[in-house]
């Protein structure tokens, strides 16, 4: 239990996906002008995330892997190669199932979320956790958890930054660097604070 | 942009439309690969392949692409381009692939790749497509390295691995500047090349949000 805890606190604010990694950077910077929208993107996030990386946690230990076919007689072979392919197929179509499910059963939920759940498909944090997944081979139970953690942590971030942005649109900032270039500055002092949580190991 | 010459479709991206600095794309992978020289130098050349052939490729069947399945089909031309590097890179330049560990992956996610096969290689000939994504690509380069040479040499005092400014860890003068080999380091440094770049190109500066009314009372002063 305590491993879980662990990796749930390091995937959401010591291994940051978009402060750390700068995963989602293109969405991150891209919908933070306001809150309302930046909270929407990220709840779709942490579901999306929470379900496709332990469903490609599954297909890669059981088909990818190599010696994961060895139930159908086929011991040597090694798909791991067909990762890449196979993530993004799995990501895109269960943002595609999940719009119409959502759709159907939870109109209220998909009307809020609705015009981000596509553009979640290519979003570099998506894929990006299924990869590290892969990396650093974790089992089933961790993929949920550091599924679910790494999208709040995304979540968080994106969130914070909104709330900036904001306040930020008041104030009389230098012409160039107005919009983009003001606002990476502030991620990246949001990120050098996000540094302080990198000693924390429980 | 019917009948662009080639020469613009190849360099209008690097400075003019810079897919980092202005049209907000391929950020992601960008910061992640940028402390040393000669990981970025792979990532570019990776990203400038991958972007150009998919556009040709995107471009030779986009007249047979159905509309609704566009998306899709894209994904897989990325994705199995993407294979291939990977492929290569993990045969021949092992090390550096382990440096650049899942961010060769994410260069399917990359939002350059995505958008220019969706903006223009849908309604572009195929050798202009691959202008275009070779340009894209170089922008791309421009920044990476951009960022990449301040943070290696002040970071580590070194260029490709080649040490320039001897660190005082190895008897040398120069004390290094830690702060450069993290994470933040390359947003402060994308944004101040933001700054620099819009300072030279008045035309890319955006509009504010609120502009501040002039005084109309005296009582202030």
């Amino acid at each position: 239990m305590e491993h879980y805890i662990s990796l749930l606190l390091k995937a959401i604010f010591v291994e940051n996906m978009a402060l750390a990694f700068f995963l989602g950077m293109c969405t991150f910077l891209a919908i933070s002008k306001k809150i309302e929208a930046a909270t929407g993107l990220g709840i779709a996030v942490v579901v999306v995330l929470t379900v496709t990386v332990p469903v490609n946690n599954l297909l890669y230990n059981g088909i990818l892997r190599e010696g994961a076919l060895t139930w159908a007689g086929l011991p040597n072979v090694d798909l791991s190669f067909l990762g890449l392919l196979t993530y993004i197929g799995v990501i895109a179509a269960i943002v595609q199932i999940m719009e119409m499910v959502l759709d159907k059963y939870i109109p209220a939920l998909y009307s809020a979320l609705g015009v981000f759940l596509p553009l979640i498909t290519v979003n570099c944090a998506i894929m990006g956790a299924s990869l590290f997944m892969v990396e650093r081979d974790y089992t089933f139970g961790e993929s949920v958890v550091y599924g679910f953690g790494a999208g709040v942590g995304w979540a968080l971030a994106i969130i914070a930054l909104a709330g900036i942005r904001e306040k930020l649109k008041y104030s009389d900032v230098p012409n160039g660097l107005r919009g983009l270039g003001i606002t990476f500055i502030t991620v990246g002092l949001m990120s050098l604070g996000f540094m302080s949580f990198s000693g924390i190991s429980l | 942009m019917a009948g662009a010459s080639a020469k613009q479709v190849l360099f209008e991206p690097i400075f003019s439309n810079n897919p980092i600095a202005l049209q907000i794309l391929g950020i992601c992978s960008a910061l992640a690969v940028t402390t040393s020289m000669s990981v970025s130098i792979v990532m570019c050349l990776a990203v400038i392949a991958v972007t150009s052939f998919s556009n040709l490729a995107v471009s030779l069947v986009r007249t047979q692409i159905p509309g609704s399945i566009r998306i899709i089909v894209q994904m897989t031309i990325i994705a199995s381009l993407v294979i291939v590097v990977d492929q290569i890179l993990k045969a021949y330049a092992y090390e550096i692939s382990k440096q650049l560990s899942v961010f060769v992956g994410l260069i399917i996610t990359n939002c350059i790749v995505m958008g220019r096969a969706e903006g223009f290689a849908m309604n572009n000939p195929p050798f202009m497509s691959f202008l275009d994504g070779i340009g894209n690509g170089l922008g791309y380069s421009i920044i990476l390295l951009f960022v990449a040479f301040f943070r290696e040499l002040l970071g580590a005092g070194s260029l490709f691995g080649v040490t320039l400014l001897p660190t005082v860890n190895d008897g040398g003068w120069y004390v290094t500047n830690g702060l450069l080999l993290l994470p933040p380091s390359a947003f402060f440094i994308i944004g101040l090349g933001i700054w620099a770049l819009r300072s030279w190109k008045p035309d890319q500066v955006e509009e504010p949000d609120y502009k501040m009314s002039r005084h109309t009372t005296k009582e202030a002063f």
